[in-house]
């Protein structure tokens, strides 16, 4: 077994150092190494896209890339998109428009989404299609997924913030409403 | 207001709002069965036969056992042998003997890919490695690929053991059932008949395709507890099968159901979970075990590849006379094919005077199969609606009228006799006859159009729920079923609108095997039905219980309590109305927490039709076939979640388009598996669909408090019919073989013009 490698690379914002075997798949280093898990492991052939996450810009299959080969680029992950107070418009558009029903090709779906959206902000039907061509979904038939992202586009393109609220629970503004009303009760 | 077709208004059911576990599914944070990870955990590998057919004579694991990191090797002689003979699992009854040595070969391997060893060790590409040292030698059998090969008398037999009552106590055989299902007299019904169609159908093994591969973590206790992380879509199943598998007591093994990528039937067995228990038992460390794509596709259970033959007959103004099917189906290694369920569904729309199927299960040197949506019945469907349609075609009658003419409703016998109650078969066909899709003119060369229907039972089976009431007035909802599609989201509005509360003040908990009462598959199309109505009584045990509560805050007869639209009241001077929150906030000064419990072993269901209608584009040189427009209609009961009944609509029948054009498992001479990744088992892709538009038909559920239909699995079961249909409308060949891949429409069209140019020719001279 050949010595462990010391690698170099930003991943979502932050430049971190990370120890791996030749051997290792980013993807591998992404889950079992760093643990970030929301990028799945669906084929290891590049097929299905389930892994995807943005390397200087571009989406590409995390499992066919080696982890030593991360040193000095700058990585995006699924666990990077959302802000810390507010998810990304990708992210809420996916929820609105019901797009998911298992879950496990979203993380793939909304990097290679995102990823198009950063080079072709107004994309067609035709070319989201063409965008997430080589992810696979197998639940939703893909109708909803190619809704969102179109509708993502059209909000990234107006220029309207997006509604989204980290939590589907009620807002700040609800939980005060509440606890007044609650107090009022008493 | 969503009003609903049985007269109910109802607040909640019927919207759309965000589904619950929806943040933690965007963000990356959902715990998928591959996301765990614990100290010391070691990775397991499975050693996999690489020949389809052959007698295991020895295996040497001295030198995988030596290789520094391996911790453990296991074989089939670490599990204990079981009865080759039908027992009861748990709820299930199945032969013990089969189902363990399917997860691990006892003397024999069955199919490419069939498990034979197994290896515990610190890193999977230890684990790996030393798959690589463990030693089998193999006597090679002849394989038996198809079903034809294995009911011929001198086939090779696989299971040594296997009897059917035709054959007698005395017979080795593949085949291992052989059912009939008879009414009135077929031979008679031809005579009556105008116009008779029979053909011959051959379709593919296929498989469920879920994106994420199994998983296992075992964890094994030294008390002789072990606890189970796994994406499965029966946490109970796994318990029980696990526990027989291992000899080990079921109580003593607790299921914590991951987050699940996708099933489709495929995972309600177990493969991994044992041996993951067992590898952690010899080795004191939680043992992870996951699957490569190609374990997946060649070791775990697709659904079967059949043949089936059918001849229809009616009469010229076009009334069903006679149906007469043979059907065979690839069972895979062990008994088990969905065959009863094909000959149950294949005139399931129709009322056929005079039927007659015979059916049969065979076994063959192919995976196990298992469930896929709606099992048995899309090969099914692709016979018998592909002749509806001709017979449609003779009698110049419109597809659609022809199918409402003969259509099954409340009162037509099914095949297996009982009548239907209430179902919305024509209603399907009707929402398909006025859409705008069905309505609009399809113009251009090459181009058609097809319709089909499809039938499934649904089931009912058992399920547990428990709904708390928390001191703010919110309230939490507890279930065993995993929620593969939006099953949270769907039983928090189920408790919202009994409770008067809002959606999100719901919170949905999918729980692990110790933590709330039996319940069985997320399969089945059963979770909303069942699963939604224990919810829904846990939720009316909640009000009735909260009744209580106000009638003593009011000095009343909880009778004289009542409760509408989200408020408790009562007649009487200075009552004021109380909603759940007010109460909940007064729960410990009238007699401590509430919860809500409720099980049910849910009789009743509704069974679910769906009607599809295709617009295809045939390109004649090399026989690709592009789906233009695609519509669906299915009968759903009443849409909880109109956005998730939408998704399985359209799920359904991409799956069942992918199944209609390119999915096949590819066998070589040597029955080894040739396309065992995504690449070369061709899944639709974003590129290859329209969007998919569907029309949500209603028509409740007699005797559900909600109406409920499963809505998971009947959208599966039209598309490759219907788009057969649509390839004989644009081009003129009636394809009978499934996939309609470009190879074998090519050759369909080729083989039209040869014969119109021997005809020209004929013609001519």
């Amino acid at each position: 077994m050949a010595k462990k490698v010391v690698v170099e690379a930003n991943i979502n914002g932050e430049p971190i150092e990370f120890l791996c075997e030749p051997r290792q798949s980013l993807l591998e280093v992404l889950r079992d190494v760093l643990e970030l898990t929301g990028s799945k492991e669906g084929c290891l052939t590049g097929d299905c896209g389930a892994c995807t996450v943005i390397v200087n810009g571009r989406p590409l299959c995390s499992c066919l890339m080696l982890g030593v080969e991360a040193q000095g680029k700058t990585i995006q992950t699924v666990e990077g998109l959302a802000a810390p107070d507010r998810l990304h418009v990708l992210q809420q558009k996916f929820l609105e428009h019901a797009s998911l029903q298992c879950g496990i090709c979203t993380p793939g779906f909304l990097m290679s989404a995102k990823a198009l959206l950063d080079r072709n902000p107004k994309p067609t039907e035709a070319e989201i299609r063409y965008a997430l061509a080589g992810n696979l979904c197998r639940c939703t038939g893909y109708d909803k997924i190619v809704r969102a992202v179109a509708d993502a586009a059209q909000t990234l393109a107006s220029g309207q913030q997006p509604a989204g609220h980290l939590g589907s629970g009620p807002s700040a503004t609800e939980q005060t409403e509440r606890f007044l009303q609650e107090q009022e009760v008493k | 207001m969503a009003a609903s077709p049985n007269g109910h208004d109802y607040r909640v059911i019927g919207t759309r709002p965000v589904r619950h576990d929806g943040i933690e599914k965007v963000t990356g944070q959902a715990k998928y069965g591959a996301d765990y990870n614990f100290p010391g955990m070691l990775y397991g590998k499975i050693l996999r036969s690489p020949y389809a057919h052959a007698i295991i004579k020895s295996i040497k694991v001295d030198k995988a056992a030596a290789l520094p990191g391996v911790k453990a090797v296991i074989t089939a002689n670490d599990l204990p042998a079981l009865p080759d003979k039908m027992e009861q699992a748990g709820e299930m009854a199945l032969n013990m003997s089969h189902l363990s040595a399917n997860i691990m070969a006892r003397d024999k391997v069955l199919y490419d890919g069939h498990a034979v060893a197994a290896v515990a060790a610190t890193s999977p590409h230890i684990a790996e490695e030393a798959l690589r040292l463990i030693e089998v030698d193999y006597e090679v059998l002849p394989p038996v690929m198809s079903v034809e090969e294995a009911m011929k008398p001198d086939a090779p037999i696989l299971l040594p053991g296997l009897r059917n009552k035709e054959e007698g106590p005395d017979k080795p055989t593949n085949v291992a059932t052989h059912l009939q299902f008879k009414r009135g007299d077929v031979n008679e019904g031809f005579k009556q008949a105008d116009y008779v169609v029979e053909r011959e159908f051959k379709t593919a093994m296929v498989h469920q395709g879920y994106i994420e591969p199994h998983n296992a973590v075992g964890i094994y206790n030294p008390d002789g507890h072990a606890t189970i992380y796994c994406s499965t879509q029966g946490s109970f199943v796994v318990r029980s099968l696990s526990a027989a598998v291992l000899g080990m007591p079921e109580g003593n093994i607790k299921v914590v159901p991951a987050e699940i990528g996708g099933g489709f039937g495929g995972k309600t067995t177990i493969y991994l979970e044992p041996l993951s228990v067992l590898l952690s038992k010899k080795t004191g460390h939680p043992v992870k075990l996951t699957m490569s794509r190609a374990e997946v596709l060649r070791a775990t259970g697709p659904t079967s590849g059949s043949t089936i033959r059918c001849k229809m007959g009616c009469s010229k103004d076009g009334k069903l006379l006679a149906a007469q099917i043979w059907m065979a189906y690839e069972a895979g290694a062990f008994p088990g094919s969905p065959v009863g369920a094909g000959a149950m569904t294949i005139v399931a729309p129709y009322n056929i005077p005079n039927l007659l199927i015979d059916a049969y299960d065979v076994v063959v040197n192919r995976p196990k199969t298992a469930a896929y949506r709606a099992p048995g019945a899309s090969n099914a469907a692709m016979a018998s609606e592909t002749i509806i349609d001709e017979l449609a075609e003779k009698c110049g009658i419109d597809p659609c009228d022809f199918r409402i003419m003969n259509g099954a409703r409340e009162g037509t016998p099914q095949t297996a006799g009982p009548p239907y109650r209430r179902i919305g078969y024509i209603e399907t066909v009707e929402a398909i006859k006025n859409s705008p899709h069905y309505k609009s003119k399809l113009e251009g060369p090459n181009r058609g159009r097809g319709v089909a229907s499809g039938f499934w039972f649904n089931v009912g089976l058992q399920s547990s729920a428990i709904v708390n009431i928390h001191t703010d007035g919110t309230a939490s909802v507890v279930i065993g079923s995993v929620d593969i599609g939006g099953t949270r989201a769907a039983q928090a509005m189920i408790a919202a609108e009994v409770l008067g509360l809002d959606v999100n003040d719901v919170r949905p908990l999918v729980t692990d095997t110790d933590s709330i009462g039996h319940t069985d598959v997320t399969g089945g199309s059963r979770t909303a039905f069942a699963t939604g109505w224990a919810v829904y009584e846990a939720a009316q045990d909640v009000v009735r219980q909260l009744k209580e509560r106000a009638a003593k805050l009011w000095e009343k007869k909880p009778e004289e309590v009542s409760f509408a639209n989200g408020l408790f009241t009562a007649q009487g001077d200075g009552i004021k109305p109380m909603t759940i929150k007010e109460l909940a906030g007064r729960l410990a000064r009238t007699g401590g927490p509430i919860s809500g419990r409720a099980t049910v072993n849910a009789r009743g269901v509704g069974p679910a039709f769906a009607t599809t209608v295709i617009d295809v584009e045939v390109d004649p040189d090399t026989g690709k076939v592009q789906i233009l427009r695609a519509t669906v209609a299915q009968d759903v009961g009443k849409a909880i979640h109109p956005s998730y009944v939408e998704g399985q609509m359209q799920g359904g029948t991409a799956q069942g388009i992918g199944w209609a054009l390119n999915e096949e498992y590819f066998y070589d001479e040597r029955g080894i598996l040739r396309n065992t990744g995504l690449l070369d088992y061709r899944m639709p892709t974003c590129l290859d669909l329209p969007m998919i538009e569907t029309c949500i038909v209603e028509v409740p559920t007699p005797g559900h408090p909600l109406g409920i239909r499963g809505v998971g699995e009947v959208s599966i079961v039209p598309p490759p019919a219907a788009v057969a249909n649509a390839i004989a409308h644009a081009v003129g060949v009636r394809m009978t073989e499934l996939p309609m891949s470009p190879p074998r429409v090519l050759k369909a069209l080729l083989s039209k013009r040869t014969r119109a140019e021997a005809q020209a020719a004929a013609a001519g001279s």
